[in-house]
């Protein structure tokens, strides 16, 4: 156990470093449950997008024009896919990063001989990256939707804008919340230093990081790529 | 039999740190959590049902106006809001709480401190879309708040806005808690507990805390959507714009079908704690039981548009949803049968829970049948939206829900005070419960088929409704007094009743090997189970020999486990002396639930256009979440033993 009392305790589970049916740290099996929750949270806000898909009665269209009459202008399709792949990729890598990040915290007590092992084995690199990663596609998000809503497209436009900015905006919140949460652990990494004990922490973490990343996959390709 | 002294020598051993209101505020115990919950959901179920007393007053006879008809969209939308959420959801979670870990062997949940915060965040919930019925601002849509009829052009002023941030809150409150028991159920239980070895109340509660984490987000996005229509001015339910006036429809019941198993599932689980116990034999197929009892939660999820057979979804739509629904009363026909069976042949022993209990199976297989009649598309649009449903549904969550959690009440009040509740009252009480109940609602299905409609706050005289509507009235009447002598029973118990014994009907699962109330450790000992039923082993061998049992080839996991053969109790001593380490209690759960409410307050004040206080309010329970959470989750859950 490290000095520092903060985060060692994290809601560990009453009499948590005793026995445990499964041999698992609760924590881990309460961060599944929460997973399962948030698939039904955003099969849901995935449903409805596509069913109001093309019922939008004024435009902006995500891949359509739209022309005079039904739009007062003409207006172009307002998806913009090549950004958003560099984007989706931006947030990819992040998930790469996370999985090095854990692996450094895990293996933090092994030697490391050469540079290459030494820049694999720091968390603190890996755990930046990740932020930067994460936080880069958010940037990438507050530009879509501010051209968005430049090119004409707002939440209360039509029912695309409603059910677009609902759920790429929960899946945003959901990124920054991730971002925070690394934040912690960074800090925590600067303080006393993560160690394999602390890997649990940073495995759930994971686990959510490489959920939210899944959920995009799954928004990339319904909403962006396929028309 | 052997009494135990009225006041255990490990209650109260350091004076103020388990008595007193600071001790409730702060607590992480799951027994005194599920305490709370118990008086909580009471008094909500007071609330609603004394709301439910107004409906009845009012539709006495015909042209009466006792009410104004915006006051009765008030009355019934709370009672049914009410009932759902604040009185039977709690309810079932004192027992969850309570029970839980002392089915499995536990010495507290997974997360004792966020079980805390459950319990805050439903009292202040529950708080919140109740108080404004004083100021005639209650929500007014029913509580399935069907949109587009809630959104702000049809629904204007703040009654819905109490609703869709009252709803939200309450799904924190159970998503937390479904979070907290999975992890319980699955982590917590003692070595030689194996699944088809858990009773089954517990059973029962791990499939509904999986119907919970399925279920609620769904509501919680078609809530997101309400609440965004009408204070953003988003689309999600504007026809003019091109919106489904279906969409919340569908998603509302996606979420309300497996609610209403949320409903009924841990009532199932108590009478199959009752019956066994109370017939002194094994419960009839404990497997069969087990998987109905999934099947029941997994159908649960395939049969929402039965709620929706009148809209018109077609043909192909309403022929599959008509038989999904067919086949969820097998299931359910199994387990009421496996309880006859399990009575069959028994030396039955009629104390007040088990009446009640044979209540459930009696009452719940008319609502069943019921149920059965409107799985036809056909018939059900003869049904829908009439008293007939009203008849259905009550029997269902009242002959049902309610009934078995009285049977519940009646059983665990030993275990939870340490005395025995009035078994001559509680007679009275079943006996008059049960004439009333029948009283009241079982004229609805004659009214409901004779075309009278659900909601209407009143109604004409001469349409062959005056009768039936009487009589439920005098039925409804009569509840209160039925109820009444439960309540006076409970309070006058608690200080006055018989002191109980550790395990005063005999029973045969690890709760009851423990002394009542049981010490705040729960269990002195780990212990080590070798069969669905230890204390009969102990006691009754010959009524488990067909159970399979496990004398050895325990896990190197379980033998690692510090614990000791299944035993009755015997030590009193403190925690502190056994030198089992507690959790710390702590406030901290409980302003972090006050910050959710008072961030969502500030959403009323949008609405009334009252930007800096909308702003101070959010920005004032933000700051109560992120620095209570922090102070919560850096400090530990157990003083340090350096």
């Amino acid at each position: 156990m490290s000095a520092s009392p903060a985060l060692d305790h994290i809601e560990a589970g009453a009499h948590g470093h005793h026995y445990t049916t499964t041999g698992l740290d609760s924590r881990k099996i309460a961060v599944w449950a929460f997973i399962g929750s948030e698939c039904m949270l955003f099969a849901s806000l995935i449903s409805t997008y596509l069913i109001y898909k093309g019922r939008s009665v004024v435009g902006p269209f995500p891949h359509e024009a739209c022309n005079p009459p039904v739009c007062a202008t003409a207006l172009k399709p307002i998806l913009n896919i090549p950004v958003t792949s560099a984007s989706t990729f931006v947030l990819l890598m992040s998930s790469l990063a996370m999985v090095l990040a854990l692996a450094a915290v895990e293996n933090r007590n092994l030697p490391k001989p050469t540079l290459g092992d030494r820049i694999l084995g720091s968390s603190k690199l890996w755990l930046w990256m990740t932020c930067i990663l994460g936080a880069t596609f958010l940037g990438f998000q507050s530009y879509e939707f501010t051209s968005f809503v430049h090119e004409g497209l707002s939440i209360r436009t039509n029912l695309f804008g409603s059910s677009f900015f609902t759920l790429t905006g929960f899946h945003g919140a959901h990124v920054t919340v991730g971002v925070i949460w690394l934040g912690t652990l960074l800090a925590i990494d600067y303080k006393r230093g993560l160690e394999p004990g602390d890997a649990i922490n940073v495995d759930i973490a994971a686990l959510y990081w490489h959920f939210v990343d899944v959920v995009w996959i799954a928004i990339f390709t319904l909403v962006y790529l396929i028309k | 039999m052997a009494t135990v002294a009225a006041s255990p020598s490990y209650a109260g051993t350091e004076s103020g740190e388990h008595t007193g209101l600071w001790s409730w505020l702060t607590t992480v115990d799951h027994k005194r959590i599920g305490v709370l919950y118990l008086y909580t959901s009471l008094f909500f179920f007071l609330f609603g049902g004394l709301e439910a007393v107004i409906i009845r007053a009012q539709l006495m006879g015909p042209n009466r106006t006792l009410v104004s008809a915006e006051m009765f969209n008030q009355l019934f939308t709370m009672h049914g809001t009410t009932m759902v959420f604040l009185a039977i959801m709690p309810l079932s979670a004192a027992f969850f709480n309570f029970l839980i870990p002392l089915q499995i062997g536990a010495r507290d949940v997974a997360f004792p401190r966020l079980n805390a915060f459950s319990y805050w965040v439903y009292l202040f919930g529950g708080l919140f879309i109740t108080l404004p019925i004083f100021f005639n601002a209650a929500p007014d849509g029913g509580w399935f708040g069907y949109a587009p009829l809630t959104t702000r052009q049809f629904s204007p002023g703040l009654h819905i806005d109490f609703w869709v941030l009252g709803i939200q809150i309450l799904g924190i409150s159970s998503l937390a808690a479904a979070f907290n028991f999975i992890t319980t159920i699955i982590n917590m239980r003692a070595p030689g507990m194996n699944l088809m070895r858990m009773p089954m109340f517990t059973w029962m509660s791990f499939v509904v805390q999986f119907l919970v984490v399925l279920a609620f987000p769904v509501i919680t996005i078609a809530l997101f959507f309400l609440q965004f229509d009408r204070f953003f001015g988003t689309n999600f339910y504007e026809i003019g714009a091109g919106g489904d006036p279906l969409l919340w429809q569908h998603l509302f019941w996606i979420f309300g079908h497996p609610e209403v198993y949320i409903l009924i599932l841990p009532a199932f689980g108590l009478v199959s704690e009752v019956l066994p116990t109370n017939s002194k034999k094994p419960l009839f197929g404990y497997p069969v039981m087990v998987y109905s009892g999934i099947l029941i939660g997994f159908l649960g999820f395939g049969v929402w548009a039965h709620h929706m057979f009148s809209v018109g979804m077609g043909p192909i739509a309403d022929t599959v949803f008509g038989l999904t629904t067919l086949l969820i009363g097998i299931p359910t026909g199994v387990k009421i049968f496996n309880w006859i069976f399990t009575m069959w042949g028994g030396s039955i022993r009629f104390t007040t829970a088990m009446k009640f209990a044979i209540g459930l199976v009696a009452l719940f297989t008319i609502g069943g049948i019921s149920g059965v009649s409107h799985a036809s598309p056909p018939a059900d649009l003869q049904q829908t939206d009439t008293y007939y449903i009203v008849a259905h549904f009550h029997y269902v969550l009242f002959g049902g829900s309610i009934m078995g959690i009285f049977a519940g009440i009646y059983h665990y009040f030993p275990k939870m005070f340490g005395r025995m509740m009035s078994e001559k009252l509680g007679t009275w009480h079943f006996w008059l419960n049960f004439i009333a109940m029948n009283l009241t609602f079982f004229p609805m299905h004659f009214s409901g088929l004779l075309g009278m409609p659900r909601r209407i706050y009143t109604y004409d005289a001469g349409q062959g409704w005056d009768t039936f509507n009487l009589i439920s009235s005098i039925g409804a009447f009569m509840l209160v007094f039925s109820t009444a002598i439960f309540v006076w029973n409970f309070f006058r118990s608690k200080t006055h009743g018989a002191p109980a014994p550790d395990n005063p009907w005999d029973a045969a699962t690890l709760e009851w090997s423990i002394p009542s109330p049981p010490p705040e450790y729960n269990f002195a000992e780990i212990p080590l189970v070798e069969s669905r039923y230890p204390l009969w082993d102990l006691t009754h061998p010959e009524r488990t020999s067909e159970i399979p049992h496990t004398h050895a080839g325990w896990s190197d996991q379980e033998k690692a486990a510090d614990a000791k053969p299944v035993h009755i109790e015997r030590d009193r001593r403190s925690a502190k002396e056994l030198g089992i380490p507690m959790p710390t209690p702590t406030i901290k759960p409980l302003f972090v639930a006050a910050g959710i409410i008072v961030m969502l307050s500030g959403l009323i004040f949008i609405h009334k256009d009252d930007k800096t206080v909308a702003a101070a309010l959010i920005a004032l329970g933000a700051t109560m979440i992120v620095g209570f959470l922090y102070a919560w989750v850096t400090s530990p859950l157990e003083p340090d033993h350096h």
